[in-house]
């Protein structure tokens, strides 16, 4: 039995200690935000944040995160409101959509680490995730949006409610923590915006 | 103009809206000509659109074409939600599922915007003025001095207002305009239309809510993974499960029957392997023990296949367009000039593979797919499993992108058969590796041009013949001459040559061939702009003002009286204006700052103007080729004018989009294939454009038109490939005359 904490609350797995995590949150969690694009991690798609730090999740087996702490895009912020969301709605990043959470959620490791990063720092850390609608020239944008803004980001913390959206018919929305599962404090890869 | 009727407290759908909504629906009849040549037309009434009214002032307008990244599924409402001075906060957009009475809902060619803003503007303007004519009548007020403001009617002199909620049981009881009577919101006052609005979806997708065909769940399924035939055509000898269904959570190997050439959109065949998880079935797939008879396509190889698509484009091929005499033209030539030019077949390769679910129960289907065509679900399904079209019901999610590929639903086909074997509700989702070998490439190409020049260097003469595997095969393995792609940058070169001619020779492709972004006019304006960039040079003019020479005195061409496809719909307002086409060579020009370039070690600018999906493109590419040879490209100016336009931000994004999805091709797309089996399988061995590898900046400039609407999702890719490799011949002297770059070496 594998005990981890997804978006701040603890789950536990007892399958395939091999299966990567990828799969458990998208099949058994349902947190279908964290998307598949090559499963070998060449394209970034299924990036997600382990203990603060973006990973693979198509390449981090189930036995590898048993302690730790997940972060998906649908953790990032309670109210989708990450310093990095907020810019990439101001840009209109995305086209189709599908490579964003993990766009988001590495250029969000790189904040973290680099809270002023150059155009050299950007391309060193997104060159991994993949946009075949070609958004790269907006995510570079947003992230210097991002990066000025985060210190009036930091200010409050986020404990508002969090609003649920209706499900169209016959399809599962990614599951949403009710606002009482959720800590105040953030976690330390957010902790920088 | 469309016909529009009052359908309240109808049946639409299958769904019963609540008695007092206001519904109204529209038709237009299909105008998409390559739709129309390759599916079916029911002839009969086609709405196309559906807007509902609610008592709670809620208004519900149906997005009845794909949202896959082009902002369509928020542009095509927003046109309604402006005409009806409704407030964007009160609306909401629904999916349609695919539905024939809907019109063509296939997602393809650019055309969203160009057949159903029309009717839009109707269906809104006729809403808007039953609401009015409503109050009017209420107050006991003439209509004309009332108005519709941000979701009510008010009358301004005695102040009386009524939300649209209110009325729209008073609505739904007025007669229909008739609507040549309708008048038209005056553009100067639009909130939206023209001007920069989000997507309806964007805050689901900044936030992981977003719901693509990968995602796609229903209760009760069961996932598959489905080994096929590495070569196209093989057929399954044996196979043996008994080792995939040890793994945990496996739970049944099944097969899918094969399929024969004409090859559609029916499944390839194969052996499936179904169970609880994604991860299981991926892993009892590896221990699958099948062998397959390899079939006729068993020893294709892609080398060959462009030898012999370049040995038939060497030889005189079908006229497809002739002007003057070029025969006699070339003996009267200072100087003859030839060149030939290959591409590859291209994958799609969008970011999520192609998904459904499906399930079969009592005889009926229910989808859930990533499709950019529900009604080509509906008769694939349908054809599949022996029912009736009727008895499909296909939802459409979101798209993670679709280039082409998602118009042909081989992969919902499977996902129903699945269903109906196994009893249950089944998820196909493709891998990287499944997307890559099993997809309908884009062609590969060959084209020999020639040219006579007189002492200026301007053509005397041009002679161009261009081979592929047409895209007809797919229903007719014979058509092996192409027909409508002609028209995409072959037959419609617009230079003011004399003595033209342009050829067309025969191929059939040894695999699925499929539509592109873009088309053929990849590789026609590759070839076309890359020659006429030649000639300039051996002229030892300026490419840009070479351009203009060949494009000649402002006129509008009548393809038609050539007797030439040209892409127009035959229709005079969408003829080729060559003065449209030089205003965005003009614009790209001065904003790449063309005229002041100065020569710059292994720095060039290179520029390409092209016309296709009725949009007029002009880009000019800035690049840097360094001491190993590596490429950087460090902006892009690209000018358009696509007539009258819904959302300017989406418009640009576009067209930085096809900047880097043309880098893309241009540089390192390329699928290959040895005894028939496709060499690449991920993105280790099929690259795509990387942040770092992409444009830096793409700049768009938009020329403002009142023009009828055209093409914005593909016309931005063709121009990049030549404006590249322009741009890499004045870099470094090296003419690219075979894609993808990186097979030449530049230093
Ligand atoms: S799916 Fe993990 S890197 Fe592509
Ligand atoms: S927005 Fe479509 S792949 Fe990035």
């Amino acid at each position: 039995m594998i005990q981890l904490t997804v978006n701040r609350k603890s789950r536990s797995f007892d399958g395939d200690p091999e299966m990567p995590l990828l799969w458990f949150l998208r099949d058994e969690l349902q947190l279908t935000g964290t998307k598949y694009g090559c499963g070998l991690g060449l394209c970034g798609a299924c990036t997600v944040h382990l203990d603060g730090k973006a990973v693979r999740s198509c390449q981090t087996p189930m036995k590898a995160v048993a302690g730790k702490k997940v972060t998906t895009i649908e953790g990032l912020a309670v109210n989708g409101d990450h310093a990095l969301q907020s810019a990439w709605k101001q840009h209109n990043v995305p086209q189709c959509g599908y490579c964003q959470s993990g766009q988001i959620m590495q250029a969000a490791s790189l904040l973290h680490e680099k809270p002023h990063p150059s155009d050299a720092d950007i391309d060193a850390a997104m060159d991994g995730n993949i946009c075949r609608c070609g958004t790269y020239q907006r995510i570079r944008a947003a992230i210097k949006t991002a990066a000025a803004a985060k210190t009036a980001t930091l200010a409050a913390p986020r404990q508002e409610r969090v609003e649920l959206a209706a499900a169209p018919p016959g399809i599962k929305l990614p599951s949403t923590e009710s606002a009482s599962e959720l800590q105040p404090e953030l976690v330390a890869g957010e902790a920088a915006l | 103009m469309s016909e529009i009727r009052n359908l309240s407290r109808r049946t639409l759908l299958g769904q019963m809206f609540s008695a007092g909504a206001f519904v109204l629906a529209a038709r237009v009849a299909p105008e998409n000509a390559l739709a129309a040549a390759t599916k079916s037309s029911t002839g009969d009434w086609h709405p196309n659109l559906w807007l509902t009214l609610s008592p709670d002032g809620m208004l519900t307008i149906l997005a009845h074409r794909s949202e896959m990244g082009t902002g369509v599924r928020s542009s095509l409402p927003a046109v309604v939600a402006e005409e009806m001075d409704a407030d964007m906060g009160r609306v909401h957009i629904e999916q349609a599922i695919g539905d024939a009475r809907l019109g063509s809902q296939d997602t393809d060619g650019s055309c969203s915007i160009r057949l159903f803003l029309t009717t839009m503007h109707e269906v809104g303007a006729s809403a808007r003025t039953m609401l009015v004519n409503a109050a009017a009548a209420k107050w006991g007020v003439p209509a004309a001095d009332c108005a519709a403001k941000n979701h009510q009617v008010v009358h301004a002199a005695s102040g009386k207002a009524l939300g649209f909620g209110e009325l729209a049981a008073l609505a739904a009881a007025q007669p229909t305009p008739d609507p040549k009577s309708l008048v038209f919101k005056d553009p100067a006052s639009y909130k939206y239309l023209g001007k920069d609005f989000p997507i309806t979806d964007l805050d689901d997708m900044v936030r992981g809510r977003a719901v693509f065909g990968f995602d796609a769940h229903m209760d009760g399924m069961l996932h598959a993974s489905i080994e096929r035939s590495p070569v196209i055509g093989g057929k399954l000898k044996s196979y043996d499960g008994a080792e995939a269904l040890k793994v945990k959570g496996v739970r049944q190997v099944v097969t899918i029957a094969h399929s024969d050439p004409p090859w559609l959109f029916k499944p390839l065949g194969g052996v499936a392997v179904v169970g609880d998880s994604t991860w299981a079935v991926m892993q009892g797939r590896k221990k699958l023990k099948v062998e397959w008879e390899p079939g006729p396509n068993g020893s294709a190889d892609s080398v060959a296949f462009r030898a012999g698509l370049m040995e038939t484009a060497r030889k005189p091929g079908k006229v497809v367009r002739n002007i003057g005499d070029v025969d006699a033209a070339f003996t009267r030539a200072a100087k003859t000039v030839e060149a030939e030019y290959t591409t590859p077949l291209l994958a799609h390769a969008s970011m999520e593979p192609p998904a459904a679910v499906a399930e079969f129960k009592d005889g009926k289907v229910v989808a859930w797919a990533a499709t950019q065509n529900p009604q080509a679900v509906q008769d694939t399904v349908a054809a599949a499993l022996g029912i009736k079209k009727a008895d499909v019901t296909c939802h459409v999610t979101l798209l993670g992108g679709a280039f082409g590929r998602k118009s042909k639903p081989d992969y919902v086909a499977e996902a129903a058969i699945l269903s109906k074997q196994c009893g249950k509700p089944v998820k196909v989702a493709w891998s990287r590796e499944d997307d890559l070998r099993f997809d309908y490439y884009h062609s590969t190409a060959a084209m020999y041009l020639k040219a006579g020049l007189d002492e200026r260097g301007n053509p005397l003469a041009w002679l161009q013949r261009s081979v592929f595997p047409p895209l007809m095969t797919l229903y007719d393995p014979k058509a092996i001459y192409p027909s409508f792609e002609l028209s995409l940058g072959w037959t419609d070169v617009p230079f003011d040559f004399k003595n033209h001619r342009a050829e067309s020779g025969p191929a059939s492709p040894p695999l699925r061939i499929g539509w592109l972004r873009s088309v053929a006019s990849i590789y026609h304006a590759f070839a076309v702009h890359s020659f006429l960039d030649e000639l300039a040079h051996t002229a030892g003019r300026d490419p840009v003002e070479y351009l203009l020479a060949q494009l000649g005195p402002d006129r509008k061409i009548d393809f038609k009286a050539q007797g030439v496809a040209s892409g127009s719909d035959g229709k005079d307002e969408y003829a080729y204006d060559t003065a449209r086409l030089r205003r965005v060579i003009e614009i790209a020009a001065d904003k790449s700052g063309w005229a002041k370039r100065k020569p710059a070690k292994g720095r060039a600018l290179g520029i390409c103007a092209h016309r296709s999906f009725l949009t007029y493109v002009a880009s000019v590419v800035d690049l840097e080729v360094d001491d190993k040879g590596g490429i950087k490209i460090h902006r892009v100016d690209t000018a358009l004018d696509a007539g009258r336009i819904v959302n300017a931000d989406r418009v640009r994004s576009q067209f930085e989009g096809a900047a880097v999805f043309g880098t893309s091709a241009a540089l390192m797309g390329e699928i290959s294939f040895r005894n028939g089996r496709v060499t690449q399988s991920n993105f280790h061995n099929h690259p795509v454009a990387r942040m770092s590898e992409a444009p830096r900046e793409t700049h768009v400039y938009i020329v403002p038109s009142d023009a009828p609407p055209a093409g914005v999702g593909e016309p931005g890719v063709p121009p990049m490939a030549p404006a590249i490799c322009n741009a890499i011949f004045a870099a470094t002297g090296k003419r690219i005359r075979e894609l993808p770059v990186r097979k030449t070496k530049l230093v």
